[in-house]
């Protein structure tokens, strides 16, 4: 926002729809329980991918990464404090506001922009790393979307995307488990015909110019109440590695 | 980053608030990043990532451990560092189990501290009654039995307090302020600020309470705490005595409470004697020779003649539980969470798994970067540790309970326990892996 146009009430609303966004225990709790996993597995395939050391204060000092429909900073926010040079995008302008005002709570230093990856693969950005984590289910063109974000990668970039695979299990799970029986999400969240397979998405990422390098399950253990990456089962929850082709 | 040397040295004021502007405590002759009091806003940078109040044994060892996962930390702690450092300071020896031993070995300092370690290699336990000797009924266990090896280590405080501050101001990620006493702490959404009493303010995401069974930083985060006395003391020192002790820990059940005799290097033990607060504050208060002897007959003649080897120093038997192990943006370790009776040597050993638990979780968060202080980063450490903790300090009240009474009945019930466990080899083993802390959920650096 900029300074001469300050609203003090709508500051006050946007401060307190971040702090629903970073309750763990609040609406965006789903979403909290999976962080952890989410982040295992794209802290491991950058530190993989461009030689780093998680062990180290900054690991990924100087990458570029960009993180699509960041909503509140779930995972702009890590990246952040991992070092990288992070840009946000979300389609919802009160998402960018929410974002904005909790990294400046943490002091944490996010480029946040409204828009889309069509537009800023338009504007010619270029990034090492892109984030593109339950997305993909919810655009109308796949192929288009995802070439958007090959463009959006610089040569040798890694492209981390994740998404919900499409079969009786993940119906049971994701539409009738998390939206009407666990009322994780709001009913209508998600449209289970729109549901990618792994293999539909490897296809995807091909045609889009990117090699599909890695896939794994992301998988609810309800015992211990912990999302766990799984090499096995990808039937409901899946995430995906690819690179574009150097030159 | 540079390290200060001797930031803290010898001749330092004891009011720290009669200094002027402090010199940088993190770097040597550069610009000091630790704030004044009116320049706290939101959002604003953090000189560590964790702040550790507390610089005795477990402070350092989890500054340690969090530089191996790649996290900066500020050790602070009230006393002068020359008061730290003097070897008459703490008379105690402790029983290191295996899996803290794994622990030191993991964050460096064990080789500065291995050849002043004695490896218990034998723990006979007795039920025995002053006058009488020991009793018909011995429950022996043997490092023999199990394949990792001497059960655990016998280190003196001095040789173990010096080498974590040696190993600290060797290392870059871990900051040391000596006589610094914490006069508040403040919570936000990005952080959490101390103010020291001299006004210095030190930025962070987590406070890391090791500041023992007074924990003010507890006390500062609103978590109560509750517990009670036993109306025992236990007096300590170190005794030379003629005979080699083969590295053999002696624990005899007096109906006044349990009696150690644990090796030290040389012809060498420690004496753990937990007696009454009257009878206790008696041997306090004799003589040497009156003490040594009040000492022999308890103490027996199996080791030949004996002399002390140290001041005696004596501590009153507690037991005190936090009601939580974190608040916002805090975390408790060590006795600041549970104190323990000392009655197995188990407040340490309970203390560095503590250590090596929130070591695991929060270099894990890091990995991830997650924020080290967020509430669901700290509810993995509490879950790990509560279960734990609650069982041990249950274990070990009712364990001095029940053999702190003179009753005929329970005496001869725990006599035969003893010979049965004595008889059952894998029931042994069991106790064995357990005394060296080598059972349950094992963080990382314990495995």
């Amino acid at each position: 926002m900029p300074a001469d146009t300050i609203d003090p009430a709508e500051v006050a609303k946007f401060e307190a729809m971040a702090a629903e966004w970073w309750d763990p225990a609040g609406k965006f709790r789903p979403l909290h329980q999976m962080n952890p996993c989410r982040l295992d597995y794209i802290t491991s395939q950058i530190a993989a991918e461009f030689d780093r050391d998680p062990g180290t204060a900054r690991p990924f000092q100087g990458l570029r990464v960009l993180d699509i429909g960041c909503g509140g900073g779930l995972l702009a926010e890590p990246m952040a404090r991992l070092g990288a040079q992070v840009t946000g995008v979300d389609a919802s302008p009160r998402n960018i506001e929410v974002a904005r005002i909790h990294a400046a709570q943490t002091g944490l230093e996010i480029d946040y922009r409204h828009g889309t990856a069509e537009a800023l693969a338009a504007a010619g950005e270029r990034f090492d790393a892109v984030l593109n984590m339950e997305v993909v289910e919810h655009v109308a063109d796949p192929l288009a979307y995802l070439t958007a974000c090959h463009d959006l990668l610089r040569p040798g970039g890694l492209h981390v995307c994740s998404t919900l695979n499409r079969n009786p299990k993940s119906w049971l799970f994701a539409i009738v488990g998390a939206e009407h029986i666990a009322r994780w999400l709001p009913k209508g969240t998600h449209d289970w015909r729109r549901f990618i397979t792994p293999d539909e998405l490897f296809d995807l990422l091909a045609r889009a110019g990117m090699r599909p390098v890695d896939r794994k399950g992301m998988v609810l253990d309800f015992l211990r109440n912990e999302w766990k990456l799984s090499d096995r089962d990808l039937s409901v929850n899946y995430v995906t590695a690819a690179l574009r082709p150097e030159g | 980053m540079p390290r200060p040397t001797g930031d803290a040295a010898p001749g330092l004021p004891q009011e720290p608030s009669r200094h002027g502007a402090p010199a940088c405590p993190i770097v040597a002759g550069a610009k000091c990043s630790i704030r004044r009091r009116n320049a706290l806003v939101g959002g604003m940078a953090h000189d560590s990532d964790i702040l550790i109040t507390g610089g005795g044994l477990n402070g350092p060892a989890l500054a340690l451990a969090l530089a191996k996962g790649g996290l900066t930390s500020t050790v602070i702690d009230a006393l002068p560092r020359q008061t730290r450092t003097d070897p008459g300071f703490d008379g105690r020896a402790y029983a290191l189990a295996l899996a803290s031993v794994r622990l030191l070995r993991g964050i460096g300092i064990w080789p500065a501290i291995a050849p002043e370690a004695q490896p218990i290699e034998r723990i006979v336990i007795t039920d025995g009654r002053p006058g009488e000797g020991a009793g018909p009924f011995a429950l022996t266990f043997d490092s023999a039995e199990i394949e990792e090896g001497a059960m655990g280590q016998m280190i003196e405080d001095r040789f173990l307090r010096r080498a974590f501050l040696d190993t600290i101001d060797a290392t870059p990620a871990v900051t040391v302020l000596d006589s610094a006493r914490v006069e508040s702490q403040a919570v936000d959404a990005g952080g959490v600020t101390l103010t020291l009493a001299d006004g210095r303010q030190l930025r962070g995401a987590l406070i890391v309470g090791c500041d023992g069974r007074g924990s003010g930083t507890a006390q500062r985060a609103d978590i109560r705490r509750h517990g009670h006395g036993y109306g025992q003391t236990a007096v300590t020192c170190a005794v030379a005595h003629a005979r080699p002790h083969d590295g053999a820990a002696h624990e005899f059940f007096m109906p006044e409470g349990p009696f150690a005799i644990l090796p030290l290097s040389g012809n060498r033990s420690s004496i753990v004697w937990s007696a009454g607060d009257a009878h206790a504050a008696d041997l306090m208060a004799m003589d040497e020779d009156a003490f040594l002897e009040a000492l022999r007959p308890v103490f027996g003649s199996h080791l030949g003649a004996i002399s002390l080897a140290s001041k005696r120093f004596s501590y009153p038997l507690n037991i005190t539980l936090a009601d939580s192990f974190t608040a916002d943006r805090v975390a408790l370790v060590g006795d600041a969470a549970h104190g323990l009776h000392p009655i197995a040597g188990q407040g340490l050993n309970a203390g560095l798994r503590d250590v090596a638990a929130l070591a695991d979780v929060l270099s894990t968060a890091h990995r991830r970067g997650e924020d080290p202080g967020a509430a669901p980063v700290l509810d993995r450490y509490a879950r790990w540790r509560r279960f734990d903790s609650g069982t041990l300090a249950a274990a070990t009240d009712g364990l001095n309970r029940l053999f702190s009474n003179d009753s005929p009945v329970l005496r001869l019930g725990r006599g035969l326990g003893l010979g049965a466990v004595q008889r059952l080899p894998a029931l042994r083993r069991a106790f064995i892996r357990e005394a060296a802390g080598l059972t349950g959920d094992l963080p990382a650096l314990m495995r």
